[in-house]
């Protein structure tokens, strides 16, 4: 094993990283902004007194995580070119994530609102708040409160996992580790490098999340307890 | 381009398929031996052996598997090591399903109740006698619906083994959409069989969670 290591001629190249970077970062903020609000209407979807709406929504949930994102993306990148429709990589890219986390997250939140006890939403009533008032403040938000790490790992898994779009030619990270090292023949080096940027953004993403959650719930933030 | 798709292109997916359950098992069996390792470590006496596999843990939780992958299979032969598409996609595979089930285990050895441990404390029983006899059988009914729920996660991430050129049932699906080029029709076949792969596990991990229940209760009074 003739061990030969050169970083310097891959460091040299660290302004396409830093925007493969930043495109893997754009596309997880996009997915996981979309995502929320697809898996809190899908939660309340699931939930449904109308039996096709949480059908269908359980459907949409199942169907996604039973099967590989990367046969997902194909179906989505494929599927919209053979209805002629044509969108960058990026969009498709965003699109396909967006529809992946959207699942996961609509089954995390739900089973936040499983957890809110019913005598909760009762006392409410109790109080006369209206319906708005009760979804808002007695079932929603303790419920997102309480899945909250749930939500944020996978989050982070999401960013990882889009790597999977250089499949599709997304310029992101992994994409533009797989040009360098094509054209530099420094394979190891390459992606022993694009390892720890990804590391590096999980960290960065769980730190953000951390924050976020303070501002969020304040109940944290002024007894340091979750909920 | 040319024909259609043919029992001979559906014969080739299932052989597709074989292999994606080969992985999988490759994936379940190498990583749970190195998985129940890790779990050992991370709740180890020795502070330094909970440091490192904290370490490998996040390391591997980190990085995507598709990174692990390019990793084994184009940086490993840089170094001089020979790599075939099967063992980068099984080492791949072993690595990242170590870290992810090291912590799912390492959780069920701590929701073993805490008096649990002590009781076999008193009886005088070893450190190895302990986890065998005590920690480790209702550790193991504790364990089961997570670990069922993962195999779902192993199937799925062998998708990705397509990437070091290894056939398996997305990869042999892009080679039948290179000839035929109706990259809709196959992918939702393909879509199909990962679906009823993982579905059935997916059920019976969760009806195995909410039987968990009663299980848990039983045993607390045994």
């Amino acid at each position: 094993m003739n061990l030969n290591l050169d970083f310097a001629a891959i460091l040299e190249r660290w302004p396409a990283f830093l925007e493969g970077a930043l495109l893997t970062f754009q596309l997880a903020f996009i997915a996981t902004v979309l995502g929320t609000i697809i898996g809190v209407l899908g939660a309340i979807g699931r939930r449904s007194s109308y039996p096709v709406v949480a059908r269908i929504c359980g459907i949409y949930v199942e169907a996604i995580r039973n099967t590989p994102l990367l046969v997902q993306i194909f179906l989505v990148y494929f599927g919209l070119a053979s209805l002629g429709l044509k969108f960058s990589a990026f969009t498709v890219a965003a699109a396909a994530l967006t529809i992946n986390v959207g699942a996961y997250t609509t089954e995390i939140i739900r089973a936040g609102f499983d957890a809110i006890p019913r005598g909760q939403i009762e006392a409410a009533e109790g109080l006369a708040l209206s319906r708005a008032q009760i979804y808002w403040h007695v079932v929603m938000m303790p419920a997102i409160e309480k899945v909250y790490p749930a939500l944020t790992s996978q989050f982070v898994l999401l960013m990882l996992a889009s790597s999977v779009t250089s499949q599709i030619s997304a310029e992101e990270l992994t994409a533009v580790a797989n040009y360098i090292q094509s054209d530099t023949y420094r394979a190891f080096e390459t992606y022993i490098l694009v390892a720890l940027a990804y590391i590096v953004l999980s960290l960065i993403m769980r730190a953000v999340f951390w924050l976020l959650g303070l501002v969020i719930f304040p109940r944290r933030r002024r007894l340091g307890t979750p909920l | 381009m040319g024909g259609s798709l043919n029992a001979n292109h559906l014969m080739f997916l299932g052989y597709g398929a074989l292999w994606t359950i080969g992985l999988s098992l490759i994936g379940l069996l190498g990583g749970g031996f190195a998985g129940f390792i890790i779990a050992l470590c991370r709740i180890s006496p020795s502070r330094i052996v909970r440091l490192l596999s904290a370490g490998y843990v996040q390391l591997i939780q980190g990085t995507p598997l598709l990174v692990i992958m390019f990793l084994t299979y184009f940086g490993l032969p840089a170094l001089g090591v020979t790599v075939f598409p099967l063992t980068a996609a099984g080492a791949s595979l072993t690595i990242f399903v170590s870290a992810y089930l090291g912590e799912i285990w390492r959780g069920c050895f701590e929701s073993v109740p805490r008096p649990q441990w002590e009781a076999a404390e008193g009886l005088a029983l070893s450190r190895s006698q302990r986890m065998m006899k005590v920690i480790l059988p209702q550790a193991v009914r504790i364990a089961t619906p997570p670990t069922v729920g993962f195999m779902v996660q192993i199937i799925k991430n062998t998708s990705l083994a397509s990437v070091v050129g290894f056939v398996e049932l997305a990869r042999s699906g892009q080679i039948i959409n290179n000839s035929l080029f109706e990259p809709f029709l196959i992918y939702t076949i393909i879509a199909v069989i990962y679906f009823a792969l993982c579905y059935p596990l997916s059920r019976f991990s969760h009806r195995l969670e909410t039987r968990g229940g009663p299980a848990r209760l039983e045993l607390e009074t045994a």
